[in-house]
């Protein structure tokens, strides 16, 4: 049997006020909701102290994951400054956040070098580093890629990464998805969004 | 007492070089910068250099390169997130409009500088001469800043 259009029309129109009434409840992202789009995060890697992690031991942890590389001049010191600002501007709130580094170069990136560099844009920060394929692993899982360059001559060489920042919240589902040119306010906004989910009152 | 000839001589050579001096100087002269820094970055990595540039001529004058006591090696880079990848390519230029500006910027066009010697630290005023299509050059200053600085 066929529904009169209007029926169905009308089923539509009181779904779609009830997910307007939910939505009520969510918290309403400025950057992109990808909410159930994306597997729980999970890793077994090396942070720049140089102890083995996994995903589990950030749990409780608002997470900001971004992939990038030591010998990367430009994007991902732009990247990791305006991060840096971004918790800067959530106060002592920030604390409750930490900001992944996941290097896409390990040939040249190892524990000490990210430790350097991660402290040298902000202290929530952690370097991971890890074999190719455990790298590999977790950028496919957040259907990101990366692919190393040809040698520039002088063995030196460049590695072009996904610019994309991943959320995460406390229990390390995915969130929110920024791009570095995503407005620092929308940043501020949603990561304060992210870390109010869940806080401890 | 006259001069000797050979004083005269040195001192027609001085005003002749001033001359052609300040006529090769051309594109340089009429480019001014401001606001020039650089992004320190710890260990021996290599670090950005930025600046803004205006061009008060009536041609458009291109940026070809830079070069620094200071560093093994300074190249013209261009970065760019196209498409959601961030990735890096050397150009050969950047132009400056005529009546015009550009910038070296992060995230866009902006100076590659590499092995520092001796190493860069926040705070440093480092000189980088800048060449541009005609020949000419400019020395200009750039303030090294912090990796988090924006």
């Amino acid at each position: 049997m066929k529904l009169p259009r209007a029926w169905v029309l009308a089923f539509g129109i009181t779904l779609a006020l009830l997910a307007g009434c939910h939505r009520d409840a969510q918290p309403s992202w400025r950057l992109t909701d990808v909410s159930g789009h994306l597997p729980d995060l999970a890793f077994k890697l090396t942070d720049d102290n140089g102890k083995p992690v996994t995903a589990a031991d950030y749990r409780g942890k608002v997470l900001l994951v971004y992939f990038g590389y030591t010998h990367c001049p430009d994007v991902c010191p732009l990247t990791l400054a305006q991060l840096h600002v971004v918790m800067q501007r959530l106060g002592a709130k920030a604390d409750d956040a930490r900001i992944l580094f996941v290097s896409v170069d390990p040939a040249r990136d190892t524990p000490q070098t990210m430790h350097a560099y991660v402290n040298a844009f902000d202290k929530r920060a952690v370097g991971l580093v890890g074999p190719d394929k455990d790298i590999e692993a977790l950028a496919k899982q957040l259907r990101s890629a990366y692919t190393r360059e040809p040698d520039k001559g002088d063995g030196s060489y460049d590695v072009s990464h996904s610019s994309a920042i991943y959320l995460f919240d406390r229990d390390g589902k995915a969130r929110v998805l920024a791009t570095p040119s995503a407005s620092q306010d929308d940043m501020v906004h949603d990561l304060s969004l992210l870390i109010d989910l869940g806080a401890k009152a | 007492m006259m001069p000797r000839p050979s004083l005269l001589a040195a001192v027609a050579a001085t005003l002749w070089l001033l001359i052609a001096g300040s006529a090769i100087a051309g594109d340089a002269d009429t480019v001014t910068a401001s606001n020039a820094w650089i992004r320190v970055l710890p260990g021996n990595l290599p670090a950005g250099a930025f600046a803004d540039f205006t061009n008060a001529s009536d041609h458009a004058v291109a940026l070809t390169g830079a070069s620094s006591t200071r560093y093994g090696q300074a190249m013209l880079h261009r970065s760019s997130t196209e498409g959601g990848m961030g990735r890096m390519e050397a150009v050969d230029k950047m132009e400056i409009p005529a009546h015009g500006s550009a910038k070296l910027s992060p995230g866009a066009y902006h100076v590659m500088l590499m092995q520092a010697k001796p190493a860069v630290v926040p705070g440093d005023n480092v000189v980088i001469t800048l060449s541009f299509s005609d020949g000419s050059h400019k020395d200009v200053t750039f303030q090294a800043r912090p990796a988090n600085a924006l």
